[in-house]
């Protein structure tokens, strides 16, 4: 049958006659949370990784535990883009839940690799399908009936490896390094491996042009997910208070923490820790707890997602008046109310910088990648003891819970800044004291901490208005001379916050401005506009709220500027116009909200479409179906 | 002829630390007058500075409410936390945490426990964070001008004429029933026994929960409310006599029925315990519940300390938090070394 897909139609004779494609293609597990996967797609990709191809995993799982389906995708790439891809080219098939889809949205011209014992209706002649039967090869080669579900999908590895020509001593490599040389398990799998690597290498003529070939692109580079990094950050930036509330995706922050703290935290003298865990019992007591610590001199953070935020807001609004540090680690995931745990986004930006009632903002810390996210747990730290407020480092579920390579974290020379505390001998030497008074011009006090033993040093905090020596007021001078304060606090802030990342590019006409998880799928779609469009972009990555000159300036050099984010009302370009004021014509918007990461290819079509003279529509409206599904309407 | 010798002014009265005692003293309250909440203040004072505490090892904290005030009211030498609307708790938990060795304060009001902040309440006790936590109850939102609170008792008329139709929060029999190591209830006008209760509460090592019957002045202090002057002095039945004697002088111990119990408090002090009630053991914990759920009954208050546990556990101890406290580490004690970051990159190669 005759279609107007670009891809070709290639006939099961010709299938291996095809042109190689090599490292650079995505592959899409599909099968049952809390069957073991996720070690399998670990080992898998690490083996590709080891042999120094650029890779990333992304999960997508259910807001469940058990039996429902999760999919895990590795894109594999030679020139490092490793963001979300749209198209699976490489689809194995584990679930009978669902096959029938996994079938049909693999990409023409793909491959399936699917158990036998799973029966699907549809029929395609366009793609390469490998049907094993992964129940007899678990039974040869495990002999305990009840491990043998566990090795099942250990077997598809060994398959894998034969079909893309991966290295087989590396994928055993990856086992150990996975399973943390737990021999027995070890020996277990590594049997299920060779045994799917035999079976495949006997049974199945290799049809599809997927291969890996050995490069040296990952030397030296590590495999983390954002939570882990940050947590690490935060163990190494001397957090001594971390009280926390579970929630999905920020739990495995909590998680991580514990690990870390228990092997890196100890006094070296007396072998205590030397910092407290505390798991609140719901998230408002775990920012009164990071409140109550951050005041008695503690680097005290919570992490949490957007439902937890709300529930902070009263607490912050507390913290930005009395002016006491404290940070907030939130893995975005979208929706209003609850709505879907298990999906990203960069949808908190109005809300985390607006917290509370009455006139505040809060600074916003924005990493765009698990080295950032390490960099900025002490960075977080830094600003919210130097500025004596509530700080947000706005992370999201795509860093926090999905596989990112990167280059090691280096460690961190920078000493901690704890701000503007009088010590004793300084109260001493200065004889006066007043706890909310601008002395410096910076409009940020002094404080002390309890414990301080001079009569000068206490104080007391409260929520209410104040006067510069803290005592109760309501009059209106002491109210508008302290708020006014805070205002300029906030342009002291804009000088201590990070930098945005600019890569200007000479001759460009338009600009793309984004921050946080977009940064990967940026730099393909940059790559896809000059290559397809012959359009130069530059591109400035956002790093932090409040804007500093640079993000102006940037704006002001372009004809049209792309604001890109993950969220449905385009709150980082609202913020944007609110800074251009009456130059805000210039700039432009790309928003994607369904949940699941942006593709680079997204971002491509609607500049594209823009650039055209086409308007911005919302996401619903876009047709953004696979290949397969527009011949089916075709 | 020779003057006589000027006669030297009297040396000011000191403490054991050598403080006198308007170093324990605040501001001046701005609460109406003749409100409990000052009594509890000026006992708070007085058992701070009878006992010595070092007025710069304090930590108050309060939520918000007319008792949420009075931490400005004593010792102004001395850090204040004035928080948000029953979330005290968590505030104090996070100080205490980070700096193990402030002895920790907390008032609150029946509003600001039993209403808004009883879920906070009640984990505060399961981790036994060391704070002394007093309720200022006086069984209405005095601040807000005179709804009921959840400490209410059954049949209290409010200043309209409204009848109270629902069962009452009673925070000591909660905190009893969540494990509390020292549960205690007085009358804000019982000058003997509120310092002694106080004075034990300070020395005890865990959370310290006394409920103190504060009748407001401007809102409960008519007649019909069962938690107005006149009420308690009429029902209140001292459960025993109770003597502090500090660290340094020795106490004998008698358990059986109708004596003494002597209980070593952690600091080493003991507290003496008179039995007056037949049966009667603060360390007994069904005990302590029923005698409470028999005042009840009888529509009295049983005060004076209803359950103690000096062996219970502070967080901090059941933590294995060093000594030192966390907010004094030095970057060179919590920044871990190279090899550290090296080990963890290794692992993720």
């Amino acid at each position: 049958m005759e279609t107007t897909t670009t891809a070709p139609q290639p006939k099961a004779a010709t299938m291996s006659a095809r042109k190689p494609i090599v490292n650079d293609f995505s592959i899409q597990i599909a099968t049952v949370n809390g069957s073991g996967s996720q070690t399998s797609n670990m080992v898998l990709m690490r083996t590709i990784f080891q042999m120094g191809v650029p890779v990333s995993g992304k999960n997508l799982f259910p807001s469940n535990i058990q039996g429902l389906p999760t999919w895990f995708t590795i894109r594999v790439n030679k020139d490092g883009y490793v963001g979300r891809k749209k198209e699976i080219d490489f689809m194995i098939i584990m679930n009978s839940e669902t096959a029938e889809e996994d079938f049909l949205t693999t990409e023409p011209g793909g491959a399936i690799l699917i158990n036998d014992m799973i029966k699907v209706k549809s029929t395609r002649a366009d793609v390469t399908v490998y049907s094993v039967p992964f129940a007899k090869i678990a039974a040869e080669c495990c002999p305990e009936a009840k491990l043998r579900k566990l090795v099942v999908n250990m077997i598809y590895v060994g398959v894998m490896v034969y079909l893309l020509d991966l290295d087989l001593s590396e994928s055993e490599k990856a086992l150990s390094k996975q399973l943390k040389g737990k021999a027995k398990a070890v020996e277990l799998n590594k049997a299920a491996i060779r045994a799917g690597f035999e079976y495949a290498k006997t049974n199945l003529p290799k049809m599809d042009p997927y291969r890996v070939e050995r490069m040296n692109k990952t030397q030296g580079k590590i495999l983390i997910e954002g939570n882990a990094a940050a947590a690490l950050g935060a163990c190494f930036a001397g957090c001594t208070i971390f009280a926390w509330y579970p929630i999905t995706p920020s739990s495995s922050v909590g998680d991580a923490m514990t690990d870390y703290c228990k092997r890196f935290r100890h006094d070296k003298k007396t072998g205590k820790p030397t910092y407290s865990i505390i798991q609140a019992e719901d998230e408002l007591s775990a920012i009164g707890m990071t409140l109550g610590a951050g005041w008695a001199g503690a680097r005290a953070m919570t992490s949490t997602s957007g439902p937890g935020i709300s529930l902070m807001a009263e607490f912050v609004g507390l913290g930005y008046y009395a002016e006491i540090p404290a940070a907030i680690w939130d893995v975005q995931r979208i929706g209003p109310s609850t709505g879907l745990p298990t999906r990203t986004g960069q949808q908190d930006i109005t809300f985390a910088l607006n917290l509370s009632h009455g006139d505040k903002r809060h600074p916003l810390l924005l990493p765009g990648s698990v080295g950032e996210c390490f960099e900025f747990a002490q960075a977080m730290f830094d600003l919210a003891e130097r500025a004596q407020t509530v700080v947000f480092v706005l992370s999201d579920l795509d860093i926090g819970m999905n596989i990112w390579m990167s280059d090691p974290f280096v460690y961190p020379e920078k000493p901690y800044d704890r701000g503007k505390v009088l010590s004793k001998a300084e109260l001493e030497k200065i004889g006066k004291f007043e706890r909310y008074r601008d002395v410096d011009g910076d409009a940020i006090p002094y404080r002390t901490l309890p414990g301080t033993e001079h009569p000068l040093a206490a104080y007391f905090t409260r929520g209410t208005g104040h006067t510069e020596k803290a005592t109760y007021s309501e009059r209106p001078d002491d109210f508008v001379r302290n708020m006014d304060r805070l205002s300029r606090k906030w342009e002291t802030i804009k000088k201590l916050v990070p930098a945005p990342v600019v890569d200007p590019v000479a001759g460009a006409k338009i600009g793309i401005i984004a921050f946080g998880s977009t940064d990967q799928s940026i730099r393909e779609c940059r790559d896809q506009l000059a290559r397809e469009g012959n359009l130069e972009t530059s591109y400035l990555r956002l790093r932090a709220f409040p804007f500093n000159e640079e993000v102006k300036q940037f704006c002001m050099a372009y004809d049209r500027v792309y604001v890109v984010e993950q969220n449905r009302d385009g709150q980082m370009y609202d913020q944007l116009c609110l800074e251009l004021r009456g130059d805000c014509g210039r700039l432009r918007t790309v928003r994607h909200y369904n949940g699941f990461p942006i593709d680079a290819r997204y971002i491509t079509d609607r500049i594209k479409e823009q650039e055209a003279g086409k308007p911005y529509v919302p996401m619903s409206s876009i047709a953004a179906r696979s290949a397969r599904k527009d011949r089916e309407s075709d | 002829m020779p003057e006589a010798p000027a006669k030297p002014s009297p040396a000011p009265k000191v403490n054991r630390i050598g403080l006198e005692k308007k170093v324990y003293e605040g501001s001046e309250s701005t609460l109406c007058s003749g409100c409990g909440h000052d009594s509890i203040t000026a006992h708070i004072i007085s058992a701070y500075y009878d006992l010595g505490v070092d007025p710069y090892r304090v930590a108050k904290f309060s939520g918000i409410g007319c008792s949420s005030k009075t931490p400005a009211y004593f010792i102004a030498r001395t850090h204040g936390f004035n928080g948000v609307h029953g979330r005290m708790p968590s505030v104090a938990t996070g100080a205490l945490v980070a700096n193990r060795t402030m002895h920790g304060i907390g008032i609150s009001g029946d509003g600001d426990t039993a209403s808004i902040g009883l879920g906070q309440f009640c984990h505060l006790i399961r981790r036994n964070i060391p704070l002394v936590y007093i309720i200022e109850d006086n069984g209405v939102y005095g601040l807000t001008k005179g709804q009921f609170s959840a400490t209410a008792d059954l049949g209290t008329k409010m200043k309209g004429g409204k009848v109270n139709e629902y069962s009452p929060i009673d925070c000591c029999a909660l905190a009893i029933e969540l494990g509390c190591g020292f549960v205690a209830r007085s009358f804000s006008g019982d000058h003997k026994q509120m310092p002694a209760i106080l004075k034990a509460a300070f020395s005890h090592k865990g959370t310290a929960v006394i409920d103190v019957i504060s009748p407001c002045i401007t809102f409960n202090n008519h007649e019909g409310s069962t938690k107005n002057y006149q009420a308690a002095r009429d029902n209140d039945i001292p459960l025993h006599e109770i003597g502090y004697t500090p660290y340094f002088a020795p106490i004998t111990v008698d358990y059986p029925e109708g004596s003494t119990i002597e209980v070593t408090l952690h600091d080493g002090s003991k507290l003496a315990l008179k039995k007056l009630a037949r049966d009667y053991n603060p360390t007994e914990r069904m005990q302590a519940l029923t005698v409470i759920e028999e005042g009840h009954r009888q529509g009295k208050y049983m005060t004076g300390i209803l359950f103690i546990d000096p062996k219970k556990q502070d967080f901090q101890t059941l933590e294995g938090l060093p000594e030192e406290p966390l907010v004094s580490l030095t970057q060179d004690q919590v920044r871990p070394g190279r090899e550290a970051l090296e080990q963890v990159m290794e692992e993720l190669r």
